[in-house]
């Protein structure tokens, strides 16, 4: 059952980005709602997994690498889904679904077997934790979708390239408007994540701060994001310098999550 | 009689290259006199606007006459022909006809059918027709260029539509901002294009409109008619971060606005983004401003790429103009041909009319015993027999249906009796439409 719904989520959402990408590249309207309603298809389907996977281990299925990338990318899609219909604007997804699938496509690379829970994650604070900071992730994910745009769309101005593809992309405005919303909805997520996993860490291990390299590298992504939003809020950094930082930020959170993982060892270490 | 045209537009010369050859509206009377002064050039009219610079003149050595004006265009501007001369076009006849007419009517434009170009011929033959450098040929060509582009205009969709630059201008100005209900709009300057531009964007709903000019009185009228804020010329600075798109097209012969005008005026407005469209020609905002982050210069030449995507609608309506054009370029040669013949015939009449008079007075000065009466006889006679002789070359010159061969007649007799025929001058200005 689990193994059907993983398959058949990774095949929908496969679909859902051809038609996204072929949205980008053809003057086709259908392609893009096409796209539109698979991908919400297969978001129904990627829940109906993971719920699955929650009845069937008893815990928040987000206990390693391959859960966690799974609920990443569900975080992510879920996340664009409210963008798309808050802002109309299709043609996000062309950007935002193809790292929604490879980051599904990546979990599918770990064991998806349900191993006994590791008896330091046996407590209430693993959801809060884990949903909440794979939320911010998927936050960050979509405002790194938005600032490739923006970056795209910014070069196209200003080379005076405006093909057909200009003519799709919204509004710079816009697209660095939903990067700075996505900020501000990503950061507090990250912020929370790490009080709660402080406080959490402080019941289990009986400290709230030990220097792990999980801790240390939230910390730099938490550092970056600050500079980011203060750097918005205070001296209106925006537009291409925004962007190319919030996907600096968006790569160091990707290390954060999985480089610590698999390359520094330590207690976050969970494969 | 030909006409002919030299010139360069869009079409063939980068921006860079047509503001060095641009004539300032205000001082057209200099450059007009110095072109009808060159030899063999009888009528002359300039048109400048942004986009294109061209002579039209008539003369009698088609050749000559179009080295004359390319040497002239060079020579003016203190330009090597040899850079000038590969951004140069020339027609004579018809094709000048033809190009004149689809200037007029829009079909040569950057942006096909964008209505601006008309008026500014109209002015641009405004100057000619008060400095006198246009004569019968030239008022006639163009009032006729000016009725085929109504023509045009009227029975066919090529204008209906809002395409044009200005047009352009706001839905670029809608790819950076998106929504256009909380942004101002400064105009620094005046211009028909760039009013034009300005009204596109009320029209569209901004949220302001800003208007500047180096005369202050100039800026307040212009601010009153578009319901706007006039600010003296020296505040530009202290203004410009309130701005969101700025239109600029002042006469100004050096940038306005720098690189690190902007650089500082975005710090200001905490780095908002700026439009900045620049109409001018030569340029008033520094190219480098577009390497400003959160800046975006475009010129006039930038944004004849927005509009390409509507060309291939408008080519189906320019189709239908080119053939308005053909006819009607048919009509205008049979009335230049005519006009070749008449003063050929007068021409001829008078050179025959002085030989017999001087023969007469010749045969009555030495006529001692005239009878009563006969003087007036000859006179009679001489008369009847020049207009006997006259009478079959006169008719079929006259005749409007024999094509090619009436230039081929009148070119003989010019050549056969010597004739001189310059075009007479005349004056039928009727510019308001």
């Amino acid at each position: 059952m689990n193994a059907l719904l993983f398959n058949s989520t990774m095949v929908i959402y496969a679909a859902a980005t051809a038609f996204y990408l072929a949205f980008l590249v053809k003057p086709q309207e259908m392609a893009g709602r096409v796209g539109r309603w698979l991908l919400r298809t297969g978001f129904l389907v990627h829940c109906g997994f993971t719920l699955n996977r929650y009845l069937e281990a008893g815990h928040t299925p987000i206990t390693n690498l391959h859960e966690s990338l799974s609920f990443f990318s569900l975080a992510t899609v879920g996340i664009f889904i409210v963008f798309e219909a808050r802002y109309k604007s299709t043609i996000m997804g062309s950007f935002v679904t193809p790292l929604a699938l490879l980051i599904l496509a990546t979990s599918a690379a770990f064991s998806s077997v349900i191993p006994p829970l590791n008896p330091a994650l046996k407590s209430k604070w693993l959801a809060v934790h884990t949903i909440m900071a794979f939320l911010g992730y998927a936050a960050f994910a979509l405002s790194f979708g938005v600032s490739i745009m923006y970056l795209i769309q910014s070069h196209f101005l200003k080379k005076r390239k405006l093909g057909p593809m200009f003519q799709k992309l919204p509004p710079l405005d816009m697209l660095d408007d939903i990067s700075y919303r996505c900020l501000t909805i990503g950061f507090p997520l990250l912020t929370f994540a790490i009080i709660s996993g402080a406080i959490w860490a402080e019941t289990a291990w009986g400290t709230y701060w030990s220097w792990d390299p999980k801790e240390t590298w939230s910390l730099i992504t938490w550092f970056i994001y600050a500079a980011l939003l203060h750097g918005r809020m205070t001296t209106g950094w925006r537009g291409r310098k925004a962007a190319m930082l919030s996907i600096f930020g968006f790569a160091i959170m990707l290390f954060t999550f999985l480089g610590v993982n698999l390359l520094l060892p330590g207690l976050h270490s969970y494969k | 009689m030909n006409i002919i045209v030299v010139g360069l537009s869009h079409k063939t010369a980068a921006v860079e290259i047509r503001e060095k050859v641009a004539f300032a509206p205000t001082q057209m009377e200099k450059p007009l006199n110095a072109v009808v002064a060159l030899p063999d050039i009888t009528e002359a009219v300039i048109v400048s606007t942004c986009n294109r610079v061209e002579i039209y003149a008539t003369t009698r050595d088609v050749a000559g006459g179009m080295a004359r004006l390319k040497r002239f265009l060079a020579d003016y501007h203190g330009l090597s022909l040899e850079m000038l001369e590969k951004h140069l076009y020339s027609y004579h006849g018809e094709d000048a006809t033809r190009h004149v007419f689809r200037v007029a009517s829009s079909l040569d434009s950057m942006v096909v059918g964008e209505p601006q170009i008309l008026g500014q011929i109209k002015t641009s033959y405004g100057y000619a027709a008060e400095y006198k450098s246009s004569g019968i040929i030239l008022n006639r060509f163009l009032h006729k260029a000016f009725s085929v582009a109504k023509r045009v205009r009227t029975e066919t969709k090529i204008a209906s539509s809002a395409v044009s630059v200005a047009f352009a201008a706001v839905e670029l100005a809608k790819k950076i901002f998106g929504e256009l209900s909380d942004k101002t709009v400064l105009l620094i300057g005046a211009g028909e294009m760039c009013e034009l531009a300005a009204k596109h964007f009320i029209n569209t709903g901004v949220s302001g409109v800003m208007v500047t000019n180096r005369t202050f009185e100039r800026a307040e009228k212009l601010a009153q008619e578009f319901d706007a804020k006039a600010i003296k010329f020296e505040d530009l600075f202290d203004q410009l971060p309130k701005a969101d798109i700025i239109l600029s097209s002042t006469g100004a012969p050096h940038f306005i606005i720098k690189e690190k005008d902007v650089t500082e005026v975005l710090k200001r407005r905490r780095m908002k983004p700026m439009f900045f469209i620049d109409i001018a020609v030569p340029r008033d905002i520094d190219p480098k401003v577009n390497d400003v982050e959160n800046a975006f210069l475009y010129t006039v030449d930038d944004l004849n790429g927005v509009v390409a995507t509507n060309l291939e609608q408008r080519k189906i309506e320019a189709a239908k103009a080119e053939a308005i054009v053909d006819q009607e370029i048919g009509q205008f040669f049979k009335w230049l041909s005519s006009l070749e013949v008449t003063p050929t015939i007068v021409a001829l009449r008078t050179r025959f009319d002085e030989i017999r008079k001087a023969e007469l007075a010749k045969t009555l000065s030495g006529w001692k015993d005239l009878p009563p009466g006969a003087e007036k006889r000859l006179e009679a006679l001489t008369n009847a027999y020049m207009n006997k002789l006259l009478h079959h070359p006169t008719s079929l010159l006259k005749r409007t249906d024999q094509g090619n061969r009436n230039d081929l007649y009148v070119d003989a007799l010019r050549n056969l009796f010597d004739l001189e025929t310059g075009a007479p001058q005349e004056n039928m200005v009727d510019l308001e439409d």
